[in-house]
């Protein structure tokens, strides 16, 4: 069975992720669990080093960079160990080249598929998803970042919370860096505007957190009933699908919606060289703008939307104006007014064809 | 009625040009002027026109990663562009482009896309758009006819369009 994950949060360096981690180290030991330190930050901070007193320290692997000579985690040798509990400091860290894993949150993953539970600690400014946010903000571009999916994954995500006055006050004290280097920080990542800009986006990613963590509980008994908007936006190998999927982004924008975009290929339908450009240009566009990209074979447009949508939750589904090749269907009753019927409870939206509009104008 | 106008003809979505012009850009921001022009080119032309917004990703992030403020500030412009476009009567055909570079997305877009011509706006006094180094790389390595337009002078001179891209769009 996978091991529990903890995450401890902060918005900044010397909140006390570390020292409330080998806290709680020292608390689950008293109660007779078998931990041990699988990496801790080397911060040369006193109060911490105390507090890492006593706990059993699994040996670090050595590795030659140059003339330098780094220590990481040996993953391997903390499994081996396999106690109950491990302790691993600074989970957006890089590993040092020829390690077993790039990254250290990678090599959480193995001990927690070992069985083993863990507590680890980061600070927000190495969340992928904040990095363009980090930089507006702080001038500086953090180069360490781990995937959102890490925090989406743990079991606990626990906020580790100091006002920006208080941290300003320990660095001044020397408590998170030696003086002299505590002076510099404190004119530059440890302005007092940065660190309130850095405490609301911890705060305001925790509460999502809960959040999210809370809605599918509450929602349980309602089993496969969409917990939140979705849009399904169906889309061709034709220049105005991009279109489409621009519309399709700017509602979810405003819904806080997740994308599908979905192409219903008829079945045996080799898409031309022109269709095919089309269709890798709408791909990038969705990777770029997060949508999902799917493809489905079927012959029936309504058919394969309504089993999607069922699939995955949608709750919008974004079509363009149906076309000349469309009349077949539109002697069947219009597809439009098929989807209406055939979709009950999803909303259906057209996204006009800019080109008509304009030449109806004209 | 409604039997009649179900039947008629629908008007004609502007026909895809058989050639394609490329107006890159990036910086949020695309000069009147040079979109003016290069309006005036295509239609001379009879080219599909399209408008590409170059988004440089991160070195931290990989080139598919979704890049949510960038596109914020890129599907408004370009949506104007296009409407600017379509207003003109051309067929518009615009993209969203990432790479490590302006360049480097340029790069990629003519590489998974065939283009005739490729209109590309000189920096501006405000420092947006292609700096010169970009501008001398574009003219080197562009596999078409590439144009340099220089945006508007009164632009250039007080750091302010003169015109904004929303008197174009109408």
């Amino acid at each position: 069975m996978r091991g529990h994950y903890r995450i401890l949060l902060g918005m900044a360096p010397g909140v006390g992720k570390t020292y409330r981690m080998l806290q709680e180290g020292r608390q689950a030991k008293a109660e007779g669990r078998d931990v041990v330190i699988g990496y801790l930050e080397p911060h040369d901070r006193p109060e911490t080093a105390v507090l890492a007193d006593g706990l059993e320290i699994v040996p670090r692997l050595r590795t030659a960079q140059g003339s330098l000579e780094l220590e990481e985690m040996d993953v391997e040798a903390v499994i081996r160990r396999a106690p109950q509990l491990a302790l691993i400091d600074e989970l957006a860290h890089t590993n040092a080249r020829g390690m077993r894993n790039e990254k250290r949150y990678q090599d959480i993953v193995e001990v927690l598929d070992a069985g083993i539970d863990v507590i680890s600690t980061v600070n927000v400014q190495h969340l992928e998803s904040l990095n363009d946010a980090i930089f507006e903000l702080t001038d500086v571009r953090v180069r360490e970042t781990f995937p959102d999916s890490i925090l989406d994954e743990a079991d606990e995500v626990v906020l580790v919370d100091l006002s920006p006055e208080e941290l300003q006050e320990r660095l001044r004290a020397g408590k998170v860096y030696p003086q002299e280097r505590a002076a510099v920080a404190l004119e530059n990542f440890f302005r007092q505007e940065n660190l309130a800009a850095l405490r609301e986006l911890v705060l305001r990613e925790v509460a999502e957190d809960v959040e999210a963590r809370r809605q599918p509980e509450a929602l349980e008994p309602l089993g496969k009933q969409a917990v939140a908007e979705r849009i399904l936006a169906l889309i061709e190998p034709q220049a105005k699908s991009q279109r489409i999927l621009r519309r399709a982004w700017r509602s979810a924008q405003r819904l806080g919606a997740e994308i599908d975009s979905m192409w219903v290929r008829p079945r045996g339908y080799e898409p031309t060289a022109e269709e095919a450009i089309q269709l890798a240009a709408l791909r990038r566009l969705a990777s770029v703008l997060g949508i999902h990209f799917l493809e489905e074979d079927g012959d029936d447009l309504v058919e394969a939307v309504r089993r999607v949508a069922g699939e995955r939750g949608s709750t919008y589904v974004f079509v363009g104006t149906p076309d000349e090749r469309r009349r077949v269907e539109i002697l069947r009753g219009s597809l439009l007014s098929r989807m209406v019927r055939e979709l009950p409870g999803l909303d259906i939206r057209v996204v006009a064809d800019r080109a008509l509009k304009e030449e109806n104008v004209r | 009625m409604t039997g009649l106008a179900f039947w008629r003809r629908r008007p004609a979505t502007p026909a895809p040009g058989a050639r394609r012009l490329l107006v890159p850009f990036t910086g949020g921001e695309l000069d009147p002027v040079v979109l003016e022009a290069a309006l005036r080119i295509a239609k001379v032309w009879e080219a599909t026109l399209v408008p590409a917004y170059l988004i440089v990703t991160p070195l931290d992030f990989d080139l598919n990663s979704p890049m949510q403020q960038q596109v914020a500030q890129a599907v408004p412009i370009l949506e104007a562009v296009e409407h600017a476009g379509l207003r003109a009567g051309l067929a518009v055909d615009a993209r969203i482009e990432t790479g490590r570079s302006a360049t480097h997305a340029l790069q990629r877009l003519w590489e998974a896309e065939r283009f005739d011509r490729i209109v590309v706006p000189a920096p501006t006094a405000r420092g947006h758009g292609f700096t010169p180094k970009e501008l001398q790389w574009i003219l080197v390595h562009a596999p078409h006819e590439t144009l340099i337009l220089r945006p508007e002078p009164g632009h250039e001179a007080d750091g302010r369009p003169t015109r904004s891209l929303e008197a174009l769009v109408g």
